[in-house]
């Protein structure tokens, strides 16, 4: 088990068939003007283009003012996080550099792409001209802190792998510690002070890592045998698959306060996010059932005949091929989930999104509305662009669809 | 294949079965706080009673104040990560008066739908967040209104060279408005009782209504006058608009509390007072030390805190109104300062003067 070289099992035996090879003109040809029709096709799809893209880019380079952006990036960030406690949030993210840089040099050691997100997308945000020299030199310790990661997985291989676990396994409950903070060591930070790109992540973050499981256990009760673990799990899942996600907030943030007892309060940050993950676990229940049912009924079989539990069956035999053929639509509700957050925004929460109409308030920017709603749209692309990138280079990884 | 599926199963396992362990140290990071609450809200729970809510304040050591963090000029948070606004001033008056130090105060930015579940329920001491004073609200919610701090009101804004100067001169005039508002229905009521017939042109955001206005899809646009203001001054050319000199409404805002505390009541009240009467007296936050080493006029005097204990009758500091003059201003200081002739907004005072001047604002005497 510890000496365990990564195995390649697709090359070697099958040899891949012969690519087409053409000249550029050949392409052309091939793929765009092959027909009449196809030629029709090919010159309106480019004037569309044209048409959609020219005034655009004009706009966007020479009539947007993007004063509005610049000046409040910390806002759009970290919202009202206390300025002498970014370093926390820093700290957070040179944890994260580390332990990716560390898995990439122990599982992925020849995903070059790895690489270059770790070490090129800080370094290009580092050289982006209107940041402070602060986030600058942050950006840099980033990606050398990743590339330690890395140069300490590769000389050190066997003796990383169990620290680089409990990495992972830690790393969520110490992100929550150094955002929140915990006396006397650091600063309390209270939740209302949570805001921007930094709110949104957190609730992302927090719904995805806590709807997993939930949704797994939901997913095993729906196909348990007793009968109440069995009703309670259909109740759930269809009553809250029945309602949507605005009306389970507008019930955290306005009617659970009511009800509560006199004297208690729970934070209204706790209460959204609580929504979020009880909302997200009922249909990640359901995706995980989908893959459930896939299996077929031989593999439990077998797994009895040699002897395994109940528990063990479920564990090591079903549980990794069923969410394994579900990777994509479990990503895919991940990043429903990312973009999901925003609705907090119409609960008086200061995510992305209400942290951009408050942005739009100050005086000195009434009426950029395009700039700012076209800047957190990129920021919203570039994170669901990232996951859904990365689940497809996952799938390659573990050969989903090949068998 | 079963060896790395194998190492990706083991870790989502262990981290399910971690994730009770997670969730609870996430519990327990937030738990000071979370104590820290508890032990407010009991106090403020209980606070229907007299004067519990300034001792639950003073004990927690902050005010907790309702504010709109989406409002040009009365509520929003600035590049800095502070809040600035006309409310939020008011909310830093009461902080000055409470503790001496208009910092004390906690911001709670609250939607509309929200803002008055947040009042009953104790999670905010104070509501200040234009919120119009109608007889529902000040019966039915529980709350009480504190004098009004801004006379807003519905206006109505035309194109300078449409010729349009009245009500009567919109007849056949299409006029945009956003939907579901007490705005269509003001404009429909008011319309129906002149007998004038007009086009609305319905849109569901703010933004929405005056990007066809701009774009000359209606002859007239309708909604607040604060924020017609505001609107104008990001127009292509706002000299070319006009707002009329008709209220379709009246929309009296200012702040709230809950019923049953008259002590937390009455400060609210007499700090809004407080700065309607540090106007009156010309007493500002740059002379308020000179004047209060010199005066010799005993209202100045009272005033101030230097006779007649006045504080005390409130629960408070006799350096009460001082301090909301000296840290935060009197009334024109925090109207220019939000919405006054160096803003983007120059919104005229009009109904917002001093009684002295023509405009609504009384205080009865402090005395």
């Amino acid at each position: 088990m510890m000496n365990r070289e990564p195995k390649q099992y697709s090359s070697g035996e099958v040899l891949a068939p012969p690519t087409e090879r053409y000249t550029i003109l050949g392409w052309l040809h091939k793929n765009l003007f092959s027909t009449w029709y196809y030629t029709l096709l090919t010159l309106v799809t480019l004037y569309i283009l044209y048409a959609i893209l020219k005034p655009s880019l004009i706009w966007i380079f020479t009539q947007a003012q993007w004063e509005v952006v610049v000046a409040n990036l910390r806002l759009f960030m970290v919202g009202q996080y206390p300025k002498d406690q970014i370093f926390r949030i820093w700290l957070a993210l040179d944890l994260l550099a580390f332990t990716v840089g560390l898995a990439w040099a122990l599982f992925l050691p020849k995903e070059r792409r790895v690489g270059a997100v770790l070490v090129i997308i800080p370094l290009l945000l580092a050289s982006l001209p209107f940041i402070s020299s602060y986030s600058r030199i942050n950006w840099i310790l980033f990606a050398a802190i990743g590339v330690a990661g890395w140069a300490l997985g590769r000389w050190q291989p066997k003796k990383m792998r169990r620290p680089l676990i409990v990495l992972m396994l830690g790393y969520f409950p110490i992100l929550i510690l150094l955002i929140s903070g915990f006396e006397p060591i650091l600063k309390l930070v209270k939740t209302n002070y949570w805001g921007g790109l930094l709110l949104t992540m957190l609730l992302a973050v927090v719904g995805i890592t806590l709807s997993f499981p939930l949704g797994i256990l939901l997913a095993l009760g729906r196909q348990s045998e007793l009968p109440i673990v069995k009703t309670f799990s259909i109740l759930y899942i269809e009553m809250v698959r029945g309602v949507p996600l605005v009306t389970i907030l507008f019930m955290a943030q306005l009617m659970l306060p009511l009800f509560l007892p006199p004297g208690m309060k729970i934070d209204n940050v706790l209460r959204a996010m609580a929504g979020m993950v009880l909302f997200a676990a009922a249909y990640m229940a359901e995706n995980v059932r989908g893959g459930l049912q896939a299996i077929p009924k031989g593999q439990h079989e077998a797994a009895w005949a040699l002897g395994l539990n109940g528990f063990q069956t479920m564990f090591y035999i079903i549980l990794p091929q069923a969410l394994r053929n579900v990777i994509p639509v479990i990503v895919g509700q991940f990043i429903a989930l990312f973009k999901d957050t925003s609705l907090v925004a119409i609960v008086g929460l200061l995510d992305l999104l209400g942290i951009a109409s408050t942005v739009l308030a100050q005086p000195e920017f009434i009426g950029r509305q395009r700039e700012v709603y076209l800047f957190i749209a990129l920021i919203y692309w570039v994170f669901s662009y990232a996951m859904s990138y990365a689940s497809r280079r996952l799938e390659v990884a573990l050969g989903v669809g090949e068998r | 294949m079963s060896k790395r599926v194998f190492y990706f199963l083991g870790v989502l396992l262990a981290l399910g079965v971690l994730l009770a362990a997670c969730s609870g140290s996430a519990q327990t990071s937030s738990n000071p706080q979370a104590v820290q609450t508890v032990v407010v809200t009991v106090e403020s729970n209980a606070s229907s009673g007299y004067g519990t809510t300034l001792k639950a304040v003073k004990e927690r050591g902050y005010l907790i104040c309702g504010v709109n963090a989406q409002l040009p000029g009365f509520g929003y948070v600035d590049k800095e990560g502070n809040y600035k606004g006309f409310d939020v001033d008011y909310c830093h008056a009461v902080a000055a008066a409470i503790f001496g130090d208009p910092s004390k105060v906690e911001f709670r930015p609250l939607t509309a739908k929200e803002r008055f579940t947040a009042l009953q329920t104790g999670e905010i001491d104070v509501l200040i967040r234009n919120t119009t004073w109608t007889l529902t609200r000040d019966t039915e919610l529980g709350t009480n209104f504190a004098p009004t701090t801004f006379y807003d009101g519905q206006g109505i804004m035309v194109r300078k060279d449409s010729g349009i100067k009245s009500l009567e001169d919109l007849e056949g005039a299409k006029i945009c408005v956003a939907t579901g508002t007490t705005t269509e229905l003001n404009l429909a009521d008011q319309m129906a009782a002149r007998g004038i017939d007009y086009t609305p042109v319905v849109f569901e955001t703010a933004d929405q209504v005056f990007g066809a206005y701009e774009e000359g899809r209606c002859d007239a646009v309708t909604t607040d006058k604060s924020a017609l203001v505001s609107r104008r001054s990001t127009l292509k050319n706002p000299a070319d608009h006009v707002i009329l000199d008709v209220t379709l409404s009246k929309e009296p805002l200012g702040p709230v509390v809950r019923q049953g505390d008259d002590q937390w009541f009455d400060i609210i009240k007499w700090v809004v007072f407080a700065t309607f009467t540090g106007e009156e007296m010309g007493i500002t936050s740059q002379n308020v030390d000179e004047i209060k080493a010199s005066t010799d006029d005993p209202n100045v005097k009272k005033f101030l805190g230097l006779e007649g204990e006045m504080g005390q009758k409130l629960g408070l500091s006799d350096d009460w109104a001082y301090n909301i003059i000296k840290y935060v201003g009197n009334y024109a200081e925090i109207y220019n300062r939000n919405l006054g002739p160096d803003t983007p907004f120059d919104l005229p005072r009009g109904l917002n003067s001093c009684w002295t001047d023509g405009g609504l604002l009384y205080a009865p005497p402090i005395r």
